[in-house]
């Protein structure tokens, strides 16, 4: 393999967790409408913050890193949901128009 | 999803075996099931339908929810020619997320210094691919020029059905080109896959561009394939 292995988020979970790091990950689970990162995808999280990989094109990654430090203090996964941008929630809107479901659990 | 789940998915990752991480979304138990594994139930088609379709879903079964997280291995590129458009490649190649090996029997072209950290083959496409046989998960890009050494491999390209065949060449080159791919067997259906003159048609005048128009008809090939039942191996 490569050194593009660094940009693959599950190597780099496994990686932190081994350096002792305490790692939180999220998928992707589901879609709806024009989202810029199909089910399955990984956006993975050090309890620092430190994160690697993307769940969209960078619009909800910021919403779901603060949520990842809560899982990874209580151990709870947590689905999450994210919609269009309105104004009411423009801090972690879907620029894009698409609505997606992410789930996030500690790696134990 | 414990480690010991998330090392066993990785490393089935790296050994190019396809793989499903099921999370049950309840309690986050994550369990992977290995391609060839036995799975009874509804679970089991779900997982039989997600490793021929390579679509990650949810599934509810026995009033639990799960999510199947289907990992097909990367597909990957063998280009024939160590060629300056097969040194652009290789660095463009990781990026986009495909594996990439070159093969050239001449050791003038094929030398670590041109490919530093490349996966190259310094040997006759004939004695490789037999070791390192071509497979529907494959691309393969014949970029020499020489009929002596890219023609060997476009036949067993075509042989063994990878999802992509280019052949660099001129139009005229091409036409005397299926003439002697028909004389080795392969029929007109076979042939008429060959994406000749390589690479999209975006006006690619340098071999960096060359090499990309080429990356990208391969991705347009991977993402169109019709065929993914019969690119799982024992399907």
């Amino acid at each position: 393999m490569t050194d593009l292995d660094t940009l693959d988020p599950l190597i780099t979970a496994e990686t932190w967790k081994n350096a002792g790091r305490d790692v939180a990950v999220a998928t992707v689970i589901e879609t709806w409408g024009s989202a810029p990162r199909q089910a399955g995808s990984h956006l993975v999280i050090d309890g620092e913050g430190n994160f690697e990989g993307s769940v969209s094109g960078g619009c909800v990654e910021g919403a779901v890193i603060a949520e990842a430090l809560d899982v990874i203090a209580s151990g709870q996964p947590k689905m999450l949901e994210f919609g269009v941008a309105d104004e009411t929630a423009w801090r972690v809107g879907l620029s894009c128009g698409g609505r997606i479901k992410v789930y996030l659990e500690r790696l134990g | 999803m414990d480690v010991q789940a998330l090392k066993a998915l990785n490393a089935a990752r790296q050994a190019r075996r396809a793989a499903i991480l099921v999370t049950d979304l309840g309690d986050g138990d994550g369990r992977v099931i290995l391609e060839g594994d036995k799975v009874d139930g509804l679970l089991g088609e779900s997982v039989h339908a997600a490793l021929r379709t390579g679509k990650s879903s949810t599934l509810e079964a026995e009033g639990r929810s799960y999510f199947l997280n289907v990992h097909l291995p990367p597909p990957r590129i063998v280009v024939i020619g160590a060629v300056h458009i097969s040194q652009a490649l290789a660095r463009m190649a990781p990026v986009a997320g495909y594996d990439l090996t070159i093969i050239d029997p001449r050791t003038a072209f094929a030398t670590g210094e041109r490919f530093e950290g490349v996966d190259l083959v310094a040997d006759w496409p004939e004695d490789v691919l037999k070791k390192r046989p071509l497979d529907a998960y494959t691309a393969l890009a014949a970029v020499t020029h020489d009929p002596k050494i890219d023609d060997y491999a476009i036949s067993e390209a075509l042989r063994t059905g990878c999802f992509y065949v280019g052949a660099l060449g001129s139009r005229k080159t091409h036409a005397k080109r299926v003439e002697r791919l028909k004389e080795m067997g392969r029929s007109g259906e076979e042939i008429a896959r060959i994406a000749a003159p390589i690479g999209l048609d975006i006006g690619a005048s340098t071999p960096a561009e060359i090499a990309l128009a080429t990356l990208a008809q391969i991705v347009q090939a991977f993402r169109r394939r019709d065929l993914v039942s019969d690119l799982v191996t024992g399907e």
